[in-house]
């Protein structure tokens, strides 16, 4: 008992070290966990296979680097698997410092072998728009006219000088849409006004802590989900592309179980102290 | 270990910010005030040059170039009505006149609420209570794979989805009194509120040490090269 009573006034920077060590240590072991594809991750797979290759898909990247942490591996699996499958990818952010993320991205797909050799060239075969302010607006215009909001690339380029976007006026000619969303503006806008208005088919990879808001649009409004790291490293594991996302399950795996396990041997030690103070009567 | 000097200053930042964990201390103050001021002024650039200067100050420039040819502003004028209404918002500061200030405000809340009525009762009522009342009735998988029972069987979500939205609303109706049926209805509302609850702060952890892990990375991999 005196055990418990110990641990109740445990200082809780004991907790942040045990913590610490438990996240820290499995980055040093190169040891995968078996991870099981759940039909959310399978959704996005699925639904970019079925694409014939030359299709044109949008990557909405709204996030920024405070979250990099789990959404980059969704963004870098989703262009390894776009571009090898010879898909045409469109980029624009509604956050600003989504379509830098995107390069990053671009830049870290472009050496898996499989899209290196297929060689994606800018303007032909992807470009990034850059960062639109607006919110929900921007994508009511992009209903109507991409280039009336994005009229320019990321550079200040004129669109017309972009044989991707030829054809291209509005969203009817994206043949999927992906968000990388980190919050609002994301997710949300992109299913009310692009899927449910527009009609555009989403899937989307959001951080997890909005996930469970996420989770009713599946699988009517969205194709699919991936929440937080555990659905980056399942796209990683049904695509084939190994990534941050595998390489980060150990430790998300250690740390949730000393979470677990605190939570447990806290609840014990407050059940059982109490239970003795309260047959030792109140004085 | 890394040679990049932006390398090094990340984890310098990482490192006082993480600090805190230990204690309050002044390494931790100074990288927090750097923070902000950093994220103010890059805030502050963003929104001028993605915002006032290309759809404010340049549309407006066109405007009076178009006056002074003697020609009318055409579509342009939009843009002034949109450059009063900022001018009025900024009223704000002077307490004399600050009441100015409500009228762009009644503006954009207007504007806000007529663009999202449609499409919040499209999006987050009509589809989902579709996808809710369809799904478990009228889906012919459903009936043939009847066993095992929920929670082991993934063809019952649908109907647990079901059950959990009708149970949770009944505990939100506060016109019939909690008891008998209803209270019966309301109690199983609350258990899938608490399930719901406990789901999200579950991924809440999860986003967190996701965070932690991304830093932890970044230390021992980009800084310190200990890991690849």
């Amino acid at each position: 008992m005196r055990f418990f009573e110990l641990l109740l006034r445990i200082d809780r920077r004991w907790i942040f070290l045990f913590v610490g060590v438990a996240v820290a240590a499995p980055l040093f072991m190169h040891r995968d966990l078996k991870i099981d594809v759940t039909p959310e991750a399978r959704g996005i797979y699925d639904a970019v296979e079925a694409l014939p290759p030359g299709s044109k898909v949008m990557f909405a990247a709204d996030y920024d680097p405070g979250t990099a942490a789990e959404l980059q591996p969704m963004a870098v699996t989703f262009l390894k698997h776009a571009f090898g499958r010879g898909l045409r990818v469109i980029i624009v952010g509604l956050w600003p410092q989504g379509p830098q993320q995107a390069d990053l991205a671009i830049a870290e797909a472009m050496r898996e072998p499989g899209v290196a050799a297929r060689n994606p060239q800018y303007g032909i075969d992807y470009v990034n728009l850059g960062y639109q302010s607006g919110n929900e607006v921007v994508i009511q215009r992009m209903g109507s006219d991409i280039s009336a909001i994005f009229p320019r690339d990321y550079r200040g380029r004129p669109l017309e000088q972009f044989p991707i976007m030829k054809g291209v006026r509005d969203l009817t000619a994206i043949s999927y849409l992906f968000n990388v969303s980190a919050g609002d503006p994301g997710t949300l806008q992109w299913v009310q006004f692009a899927g449910d208005r527009f009609h555009v088919p989403i899937g989307s990879g959001s951080t997890a802590v909005q996930a469970p808001q996420i989770y009713p649009y599946w699988p009517q409004q969205l194709t699919g989900l991936l929440g937080g790291m555990k659905g980056a490293a399942e796209y990683e594991a049904i695509s084939g592309f190994r990534g941050k996302g595998t390489v980060y399950m150990l430790s998300q795996a250690a740390a949730h179980l000393v979470v677990i396990l605190f939570i447990v041997v806290g609840n014990l030690a407050y059940f059982l102290t109490r239970r003795k103070g309260s047959a030792g009567g109140a004085p | 270990m890394s040679l990049d000097f932006g390398v090094w200053l990340g984890a310098f930042l990482t490192l006082g910010i993480i600090s805190f964990l230990y204690k309050d201390n002044p390494v931790y103050k100074v990288c927090e005030a750097i923070f902000i001021g950093v994220s103010a002024g890059y805030w502050f650039v963003s929104l001028f040059w993605q915002n006032i200067w290309p759809k404010l100050v340049l549309n407006l420039r066109d405007v009076v170039t178009a006056l002074v040819h003697g020609h009318g502003p055409g579509g342009g004028v939009v843009y002034l009505v949109a450059g009063v209404l900022g001018v009025m918002m900024l009223m704000r500061l002077l307490p004399k006149v600050g009441w100015i200030s409500r009228w762009p405000m009644a503006f954009i809340v207007g504007a806000t609420a007529g663009l999202y009525f449609i499409t919040y009762l499209q999006s987050n009522a009509l589809e989902q209570m579709k996808a809710t009342i369809q799904a478990p009735l009228i889906t012919a998988e459903f009936y043939k794979h009847l066993w095992p029972p929920p929670p082991f069987n993934p063809y019952w979500n649908p109907l647990l989805v079901f059950v959990g939205t009708f149970t949770g609303l009944v505990y939100f109706f506060f016109s019939l009194e909690h008891k008998k049926a209803v209270g019966v209805t309301a109690r199983i509302g609350i258990l899938f509120l608490m399930v719901t609850f406990g789901a999200s702060f579950g991924y809440t952890v999860m986003s967190r040490m996701s965070l932690l892990i991304g830093r932890l990375d970044f230390l021992l991999g980009d800084w310190l090269h200990l890991v690849r």
